[in-house]
Formats: C-alpha cells, sequence, structure tokens
C-alpha cells in the first residue's frame, strides 16, 4: 500500500484549502524556478527516466511525447493543450484534481509548457464540469496574481498564460485531435493522422496534448526526482495512479494508489470490499466502460497496471474501476455501454457510424434472449469489422466491452437465448 | 523519390503523393468514396484501407503519404476483411433501391458491392430513414441513399466556394443538409451530382429520364459561354438528354457550369424545325426552295452598301466563315460578330485572347478585374482564380460591378477612371510574378469601349504585365462564338458599318437587307423597315422579327470549330440531327449561294475547313493555342465617367437555347428568386 508521503495529491478529497495558500502549505509551486532553471532537455530527460505513462488511457510515455515536439520553435508557436474532458463514463479522477488541488496541474502545465517551448496552455475541461472550470479560473487568477504564471513566470524568464476552455460536453472531444478541432471552433471530429498534433496539432502549430493527472504529477516527478517515481510500482508500470472506484462496493471512493495494487487489494482496503463480500463479485471494468471487463476468477489475481490487465486482455485504461456483483445483468451493462458508444459516435467515418448503431440494437435484442445463437459469432464479427477500421479509438472502445462479454459470458448469453426461444414454443 | 514496394513490386514514386495514388501508380486500384483528386481528403469511408507492413491495423491509403522503404500490401485477406466489413457497414443502411434509383448503371457503391459486397444482408433491424432535403431546382435528393461521404460539402466549400452544405447530427443520426432548405446559389452545383458515389444527389431534370446503358455518348464542347467547356452530350434518339463533363486539365478540368449541364433541355422547345416567310404580316411555313429564293432575291436586288449581316454568340465558325465569303463576294462590308457593340479589335489577336490561358490562372499571383463578373460569366475560369486564391499566393482587385465572388477582392472603383488612377496597385502589378489584367465585356460594350481598352493595354504595357514568357492581358469573352468570328474576319470591311454602324443606319432606313446569322441579342427595334433574314435554330428575338427564317442547328447538332476565350481552336460534335428540316449552318449558306448564282467554292465541310485554314492557320491546330503577338490595339479617345455595367444579369438566361428551357427557368425563379443581379449595380 502507498505510503502516505509518497502521494502526489494530497489533497484529493478537499479537506484542506484548494487555493494557493493551501497549494503551497503542500509543497506545490516551491522554488518551481529551479525546475526550469534545469533546463528543458533535462526536465524532459527525467520525465522520462521516471516512465511516467499517459494518465489519459493510452498509456504513451509522456516524456517521450514531450520530445516529439520540435526542439526549435520554429516559424509557429507552440502549444500545450490538457485535456480535461474527462468523460469515460466511470471516471472522475480528473475532477477532483482541478477541484481540490488544481494548482497541482497549474504548475504542471507551467513546466510541461516550458520543456516543449509553448507559452500557452489551453486547459479544455469537459463543459459539465461548471464548477471545476469555476476553480480552475479561480487558481489560474491567482496563480498569475501571484506571478506564479504570466510574464516571467515564477521569475524565471518564461513568458506563460494558461487558457481555459468549456467544451459543450460530447464524449469525443476528448480524443486528442478532436479536442483540437472542438477548440479551433469547429465540430469535434476526430482528425487524419498523420500528420500528429506534435506535427501540426492546434491551429496547424505544433501541440501537445496531455491528460490532466499526467500534468498535475509532473511536477512533483521532478521535485522528488525521476528514481522516486519509477521506485514505485513495477518497471514500466512505475509511479502512482488515482482509481476510481465505483459500483458495487461499499464506499466508492478515488484513491491515489502505486501501479500494480492488486484488483481485490485495491477494492477491500480503500472502497470497503465488494457487497455482499468479495465471493459476490460477477466481473469488474478495470479502466473505464471502454476496456473489456474481467470476469472474478481473474480479478481473483490481477495486478492494476497496464501490462498486468493487457495480459488478461483487458486494459488500465483510465483506471476506472467499476465493479459488478452478482445481481448485475452484465449483459444489460453492456448493451448500455453499447447505447453510449452509438450516441457519442461523432458519425464520421463509415465502421463507427453504422456499427456503433448494429451492435447497439443486436445487443438490446441479446439482453432479451431474442436472438438465434450463431447471432453471438455473428456480432463478434461486427466488433471486428469495427475494431482498428476507424480514424480515431472510439470505434475500439465501442468494440471492446462487447468482445468482453462474449469471452466470458457467452454461456449466460446462450442460456438467455435458449430460454427466450422456449418461451416462444411455448407460446405457440 | 522515395522508394517503396507495392504488393511486392518496388517502385519509385513522387514525394509528398499518398499512398492510395502510389497504388495507383503501381497499377493497383483501390476502392474508395470519399477520396476525390480534386477535394481535400476526408479519410472517412474506409473504403481504401491497406496494410502496412509494421502499422498495428490497416491505414487509410487516401490520407496517408507515403514514405522511404514503405511496404504495402492491397490485397491480403487482412484488406479484404476490412474492405468487405465497410461495406457491409454501408449497405446496411442503404435502401438497396438500385430498380428505381437514377444512379444505377453508373453508381460506385453499386460497382464496388460487386466486388466487396455479401449475398445477403446479416443486419435484420430496421433501416435508417432521413428526410430528403431541399437543393433547388437541379439536384434531387434521396438521403436514404447517403453514404456520409461528405465530397459534395467538400465541392460547396472548397470548389464552389458557397458554405451552404453540411453535416448535422452525430453518429447514425449525421445528415448531410443545406440547413435552411433553400436552392443552392452556386452556378456550379451540378458538379455534386457527378462527385455523389451514391444515388444520393442526382439530376432533378434528368429525373427517372434514362438509364446509361441506354445512351449514345458523344464527345464535344460546350458553347454557351466562352470557356469552352469540354463536355460528353448523351443522346437516346433524336433527344439529348443531359450533358456532363469531359476531363480537359487546361479547361474546365472535370467540372462544368449549370449552365452547361442543364441548359440542354432548352434544345427541345423553341425549335426552327422548318423554313418560314413573312406573308402579310405573318410568318407562315414555306419550303427550302421558296425561302432561299426569297432571300437571293432580295439580296441580288439590293446594293452592296445596304446589305449588312451580323452573326450571334453561338454562330459557329465554319457558318461564318461561309457567310462572310459569300457576302464579300457581293462586294458587302457591313458584317460584325460583336453582335453585343464590344470594341474588340480584330487587328491584333493578343487584343481579345485570354492570352495568359486559363491554366494560366494557377501561376498567377495578383489579377485585376476590369468590368468583369467571372463568377457569372465564366464559372469555371472562377473556380480556377477561387482555387489560386486559397493558397493565399493571389491577390484580386476589381473595377466594375461584381456580385458576390468567391474569393476576396478589394473593390477599386467603378468607372473605368481607375484604370489611369491604380494607385499602389499599379505598383503590386509591377512587383508581381505573374501578374493578370482580365477585361470583360462590361468594360468593351459601352460607347467609349475602344479608348477603354487601350488604356487597359497601357496599364498592361506600363506594369509590364506582358513580359518574356508570360502574357498577362486577358479579354474574357461571354459568347461562345466570338473569338472564332474575329479569327475568320467577321468584322467590318474597308469602310463597312460595324454593328452600331449597322443598326444606326437600320433605324435611318439606309440598310435594305439584314442578315442574323444567330444574332438575337440586338435591339429588334433599332432594324426598321430593312429585310431580316434570320439563320438559327431557335424562335427567339430575331426569327419574331425576321422576314424569312431558315432553320439551323444547334451546337449540339453538327459539327463545328469553335474557339474559346483563350483562342483555342475545339470541336463540336454532332450528336443528334437537326430537328425537322433544319440545316447545318454552312450548308444553308452553300445553298444560299448557288441560289444567287455566285456558288463558294467548297461542297463539303473538309472543302469548307481547307479554305479556312487556308485563310488563317490558326484553326489547322486542333486544341490547340497559338500564343498571340503582341503589338497595338484599341483606340485613344475620351473615357466617358460612367461605371461600368454587369453584362450577364441573368446567368441562368443568356442565349436562345438557355432562354428557352424550363429548367433555367426554374433556376431564374427559385434561385434568383425572380431577380435578376441587377441587384448588384
Amino acid at each position: 500500500m502507498l505510503r502516505d508521503e509518497d502521494r502526489i495529491f494530497q489533497n484529493l478529497y478537499g479537506f484542506h484549502d484548494a487555493g494557493l495558500a493551501g497549494a503551497r502549505a503542500r509543497g506545490s509551486w516551491d522554488n518551481t524556478k529551479s525546475i526550469l532553471d534545469k533546463g528543458r532537455d533535462w526536465i524532459i530527460d527525467e520525465m522520462k527516466k521516471s516512465g511516467l505513462r499517459g494518465r489519459g488511457g493510452a498509456g504513451f510515455p509522456t516524456g517521450v511525447k514531450w520530445s516529439f515536439m520540435p526542439k526549435q520553435v520554429g516559424e509557429k508557436p507552440h502549444y500545450l493543450v490538457v485535456n480535461a474532458d474527462e468523460s469515460e463514463p466511470g471516471t472522475c479522477k480528473d475532477r477532483d484534481i482541478m477541484r481540490h488541488d488544481p494548482h497541482t496541474l497549474i504548475e504542471g502545465c507551467l513546466v510541461a509548457g516550458f520543456a516543449m517551448n509553448a507559452h500557452a496552455a489551453y486547459i479544455y475541461i469537459r463543459g459539465e464540469f461548471w464548477y471545476e472550470a469555476q476553480c480552475l479560473v479561480d487558481a489560474v487568477k491567482e496563480a498569475r496574481e501571484a506571478g506564479l504564471i504570466g510574464p516571467n513566470a515564477c521569475g524565471s524568464g518564461w513568458d506563460f498564460e494558461v487558457y481555459v476552455h468549456r467544451g459543450a460536453g460530447a464524449y469525443i472531444c476528448g480524443e486528442e485531435t478532436a479536442l483540437l478541432e472542438s477548440l479551433e471552433g469547429k465540430k469535434g471530429m476526430p482528425r487524419l493522422k498523420p500528420p500528429f498534433p506534435a506535427g501540426a496539432g492546434l491551429y496547424g502549430c505544433p501541440t501537445t496534448v496531455n491528460n490532466v493527472e499526467s500534468i498535475a504529477v509532473a511536477p512533483t516527478i521532478l521535485r522528488k526526482g525521476a528514481a522516486w517515481f519509477a521506485g514505485i510500482g513495477r518497471p514500466n508500470n512505475t509511479g502512482t495512479k488515482v482509481f476510481c472506484i465505483s459500483g458495487h462496493v461499499n464506499q466508492p471512493c478515488n484513491v491515489e494508489e502505486s501501479m500494480g495494487i492488486p484488483l481485490r487489494e485495491l477494492i477491500d482496503k480503500h472502497a470497503g470490499g465488494v457487497r455482499g463480500g468479495w465471493d459476490n463479485l460477477l466481473a469488474v471494468i478495470p479502466g473505464g466502460a471502454s476496456v473489456p471487463l474481467i470476469p472474478k476468477s481473474i480479478c481473483d489475481t490481477v495486478l492494476m497496471d497496464f501490462d498486468s490487465l493487457r495480459e488478461v486482455r483487458s486494459g488500465l485504461g483510465t483506471a476506472a474501476v467499476i465493479v459488478m456483483d452478482k445481481s448485475t445483468d452484465v449483459i444489460k451493462a453492456i448493451a448500455r455501454l453499447s447505447q453510449f458508444y452509438m450516441h457519442e459516435s461523432c458519425g464520421q467515418c463509415t465502421p463507427c457510424r453504422e456499427g456503433t448503431g448494429w451492435m447497439w440494437r443486436v445487443m438490446e435484442r441479446m439482453v432479451k434472449g431474442n436472438a438465434r445463437l450463431d447471432e453471438i459469432d455473428m456480432l463478434e464479427d461486427v466488433t471486428r469489422q469495427v475494431e482498428g477500421h476507424t480514424i480515431c479509438a472510439l470505434g475500439d472502445a465501442a468494440a471492446w466491452p462487447i468482445q468482453g462479454l462474449i469471452r466470458h459470458f457467452r454461456p449466460e448469453m446462450e442460456r438467455r437465448i435458449n430460454e427466450h426461444a422456449g418461451r416462444r414454443q411455448a407460446a405457440e | 523519390m522515395p522508394k517503396m514496394t507495392i504488393d511486392g513490386v518496388e517502385i519509385e514514386v513522387p514525394a509528398g503523393i499518398t499512398v492510395l495514388q502510389a497504388c495507383e501508380l503501381a497499377g493497383r486500384e483501390i476502392p474508395r468514396f470519399c477520396y476525390h483528386e480534386r477535394l481535400s481528403i476526408a479519410g472517412n469511408c474506409r473504403m481504401c484501407l491497406v496494410e502496412q507492413e509494421k502499422a498495428p491495423k490497416p491505414i487509410a491509403s487516401c490520407a496517408m503519404p507515403v514514405a522511404e522503404g514503405m511496404v504495402i500490401k492491397t490485397d491480403t485477406p487482412v484488406v479484404q476483411k476490412a474492405r468487405k466489413g465497410v461495406m457491409e457497414f454501408l449497405l446496411i443502411n442503404h435502401p438497396l433501391d438500385c430498380p428505381i434509383c437514377d444512379q444505377g448503371g453508373e453508381c460506385d457503391l453499386q460497382d464496388q458491392a460487386m466486388g466487396y459486397g455479401f449475398d445477403k444482408s446479416r443486419y435484420h433491424e430496421n433501416k435508417r430513414a432521413v428526410p430528403d432535403k431541399n437543393l433547388g431546382p437541379l439536384i434531387k435528393t434521396s438521403m436514404n441513399r447517403c453514404i456520409h461521404c461528405t465530397r459534395c460539402i467538400r465541392f460547396a466549400t472548397e470548389v464552389a466556394g458557397v458554405e451552404e452544405l453540411g453535416a448535422t447530427g452525430r453518429g447514425e443520426h449525421m445528415e448531410v443538409t443545406n440547413y435552411v432548405s433553400r436552392a443552392l446559389t452556386s452556378e456550379m452545383s451540378g458538379n455534386m451530382i457527378d462527385l455523389c458515389p451514391v444515388g444520393a444527389l442526382t439530376s432533378k431534370p434528368y429525373e427517372f429520364a434514362a438509364r446509361p446503358w441506354e445512351l449514345r455518348k458523344t464527345e464535344s464542347i460546350d458553347v454557351l459561354d466562352a470557356v469552352g467547356s469540354n463536355i460528353r452530350i448523351d443522346a437516346r434518339g433524336a433527344e439529348v438528354m443531359r450533358v456532363l463533363p469531359r476531363l480537359h486539365e487546361e479547361i474546365n478540368e472535370e467540372w462544368i457550369s449549370d449552365k452547361t449541364r442543364f441548359a440542354c433541355d432548352g434544345l427541345k422547345r423553341q425549335r426552327l424545325d422548318r423554313p418560314y416567310i413573312r406573308r402579310n404580316g405573318k410568318l407562315e411555313p414555306a419550303t427550302w426552295g421558296d425561302a432561299l429564293t426569297a432571300v437571293a432575291w432580295k439580296l441580288r436586288g439590293a446594293s452592296a452598301d445596304r446589305v449588312a449581316a451580323l452573326s450571334g454568340d453561338l454562330a459557329d465558325v465554319e457558318a461564318q466563315y461561309a457567310l462572310k465569303e459569300l457576302l464579300a463576294g457581293m462586294g458587302v462590308r457591313n458584317i460584325d460578330c460583336r453582335q453585343d457593340g464590344a470594341k474588340l479589335d480584330p487587328s491584333n489577336r493578343a487584343g481579345y485572347l485570354f492570352n495568359s490561358t486559363i491554366a494560366g490562372i494557377d501561376q498567377a499571383d495578383v489579377i485585376l478585374l476590369v468590368g468583369t463578373d467571372p463568377r457569372h460569366e465564366a464559372p469555371i475560369v472562377n473556380s480556377r482564380i477561387r482555387r489560386r486564391w486559397l493558397t493565399g499566393a493571389l491577390t484580386v482587385a476589381s473595377i466594375g460591378p461584381l456580385a458576390n465572388p468567391t474569393y476576396g477582392v478589394t473593390a477599386l472603383g467603378m468607372s473605368p477612371a481607375m484604370l489611369q488612377n491604380l494607385g499602389g496597385f499599379a505598383d503590386k502589378l509591377k512587383n508581381a510574378k505573374n501578374p493578370m489584367i482580365i477585361v470583360g465585356m462590361g468594360a468593351l460594350t459601352r460607347e467609349d469601349g475602344a479608348a477603354v481598352l487601350a488604356q487597359a493595354r497601357q496599364v498592361a504595357e506600363a506594369c509590364n504585365v506582358v513580359r518574356e514568357g508570360w502574357n498577362g492581358f486577358n479579354v474574357l469573352h461571354t459568347a461562345g462564338g466570338r473569338v472564332g468570328g474575329l479569327d475568320v474576319g467577321f468584322v467590318p470591311g474597308e469602310g463597312g458599318r460595324d454593328r452600331d454602324g449597322i443598326l444606326a443606319a437600320a433605324q435611318a432606313g439606309e440598310m435594305d437587307v439584314i442578315y442574323l446569322l444567330g444574332a438575337d441579342e440586338i435591339d429588334m427595334a433599332k432594324l426598321g423597315k430593312a429585310f431580316v433574314v434570320y439563320q438559327g435554330h431557335h424562335g427567339d428575338a430575331g426569327a419574331h422579327r425576321a422576314d424569312v427564317v431558315l432553320p439551323g442547328a444547334a451546337y449540339t447538332e453538327k459539327d463545328a470549330i469553335y474557339v474559346n476565350t483563350e483562342g483555342r481552336v475545339q470541336l463540336a460534335r454532332r450528336a443528334v440531327q437537326p430537328p425537322g428540316e433544319a440545316r447545318e449552318d454552312w450548308a444553308i449558306v452553300r445553298a444560299l449561294s448557288e441560289v444567287i448564282n455566285n456558288k463558294l467554292p467548297f461542297d463539303t465541310l473538309a472543302q469548307l475547313r481547307a479554305g479556312l485554314v487556308a485563310a488563317n492557320p490558326v484553326f489547322a491546330g486542333i486544341d490547340r493555342i497559338k500564343s498571340a503577338a503582341w503589338g497595338s490595339f484599341g483606340a485613344q479617345g475620351a473615357v466617358a465617367d460612367r461605371p461600368f455595367a454587369t453584362t450577364v444579369r441573368n446567368f441562368y438566361m443568356t442565349d436562345p437555347i438557355s432562354r428557352a428551357s424550363p429548367t433555367m427557368a426554374r433556376c431564374t425563379a427559385e434561385i434568383l428568386g425572380g431577380q435578376t443581379l441587377a441587384a448588384a449595380e
């Protein structure tokens, strides 16, 4: 279990002052100038050494991502964009960071922005997060008045501005290129890659898009050292992570823990255990709505990090742990997710536009059992036709939960189909 | 030049192209719906997926730039599966109403379903229903069929320059729409019908009219404006069913204007299909013999200086040549092909051509429009200017009225006085690499047109617009037959009268016979008591005034030479026979010459063309442009301080054919709202 002094977000629960004074008391903004003075290469190198992997879901090494930005500023300015469009069902970690510890994020923006030669950061915050946006705006104002950002930020000689931009509540705008489109005032539709944002991002300028948590942990990593961060967790899955535990647990919560904590320990220690005891567990969606669920048999032993979950054909995603006990209609639960993806598909490319609706409709029939047995295979085939063929990852996200369901709960699906067929025969 | 491997074959390809283009160079055809060479890349249909070695998933070849050492596979099980999957997705919500769909037989979805479709559907849910949209009188929509490729949206936004189409809704509720259910206001909108890969956008006038395999296809050119767009005429029996664009990179690429495309139904209406002679004030049907005799009798009886001829906007080169030869043989010098009264100077070819060529617009960096409104006079030229402007490398300024150009224009003023007062813009022209001046008929169809022309020439010379390897002086004509007329010399002979002179003389009763070769745009009231012969194909203004009507052939009904505004000699080809007793125009003149007893020295079109080439070698080079030597043209004189006027007031009705077209009438009513472009003045 993570030691208290290793926790980065000391005010995750909002028990203390979220303002600048409180943040300073917790160590934020402590001699930020000295970090900047060590130079860009040192910062990026330290981030690489820390092994921090992006906290938005895909788990791409953050330091490496920063290093993709052009070394020299050419004709076009560089931008840092923070993805605060936290919309993945089950996920609410960025929300708590922004409302209770906003200065970690703003300091992170300065450090990251400086490392990539950006003079401006845009925080694109989910439209529904009205209060959190207000907290951020206040924190930005505070930081600016204190000279921490703005011209000559922290006395470092680097001018840096942070802007908060509210989205309008579309899930797809959490996809980095759709976010950029939306930020530019266009319809939130993902762009084709290449070109990648580091080459041509916001307004065609070199841009890096990072998750709130990835940015917010950066100052602490740089202060405490890459070795400290890398010493937590397992190799290639280092550091601490905010887990969001929801569903059929006794105490749903957000908690910062070390990567690689066993799932059972996470649920038992922090969330008060599964409702009705561990044996009442049916399945867990370990990383937000878009990763395949894992049944109890896997939950017994699996570790919560990128590689362990990948080995069991799921993923860490945003580390939003959705717990389902045996009272759950698991088919209906996944059907609800299918509906979500159908609703949130942007409609730009064919497989996702047409496939998400098809999958949802078949899933709705599966809930009732109103299908043929071979339609389970057909459904699986349709998910394969969507997966990997779309512009962005929403197609994959729509396909995976269904694939997980079929992989682990096929007997339940078949049972329901047979039962429905039996009822129909009896009625006839 | 990156080297890459496509299906095991190593190939060197130009840098900067896409994988899809590289595959085509390697002889691999990649199926696609959304990709189009002349539009921006959308990458949304996902039909063009190919496998790239070391890539985790298939890539959209239309959007992926080539790179050194790339290994691409276009025909693996992964690719096949991906494409079949996309095809299935496209078909699940497609109505599959091919038997009643106008796109049937020329539908990309139909064709590619042959290669990648299943023979039965696995989709047992209800299909999506999408309300149809009203895009105006030209485009019929059937939005259930839409596959959301967004080609139409991209065309409207990028090429046509009217941001009137877009998509609303998300996911499967996404709909392509024009938001407000009002007719599109583009002169190029018909091209969306060609671009639509399915039957979502089809031609409204052509609705349920024919199947593509029933049509006889004739490659020809358009003459309804002076651009000379290359077209394909699709005919069934004696009827022209539709007009489609034909690829010509240097003129119209693959677009045509809506008038070019849709005015063809005017070819069936108001036609002159037999000769007429006016008896007791009324035109009565007559035989060819009687009609020609009547004309010959009048011509022979009149003295040469009391005979005149005007040729119209659609007159072909051969007819004008034949008529000119016939009248010259009789000593008639009062002939003019400039029925609009434009003060074009026939003495110098560089003075009446679009010297830079239309393709030259792609190099231009500064353009000065003088009394011209390209959007309505030549939409094809306009879209090229827009494309060049979109690159950011072009500045456009204008003297004269301009109604909603599709690019940014600096308005310098309205009247010709501005030509001598260009100020800073003169320096822009001077310092430009490829400057252009485009002089339109709005500047030349004035009494002081010759002086305006001379001033434009002086500006061109002073600003060094004509330089080594680049002639930036351009005249943008509005009539398809005009340059041809000037090239054959259908202009007043020594001491002869021009249009203004002819009309003035006729009004004063000094003209006995006036021969109108398809000339309809003059004020017929000014013809006075003269005996008027009208040779043409439509019962328009000229025929109403005529004393004898000789029925000719329209441009779809004859093999004829036309010269476009660039001076490019092109061939129109006969797609259908002229109706009834109507005949090809050169043959009518030839027959008349025999009745007059002044037989022209040719019996066939080939003999006529031989004489034509001997008279002016320009006509020998079909589809070629002979650049004209610079010289002096125009005339010194006072210029009135009166603003330039708009020449094309109603884009949809500029000539006898489009005036007879019901489709063009609907466009006038629905798109222009019954208003002409007079509002722009």
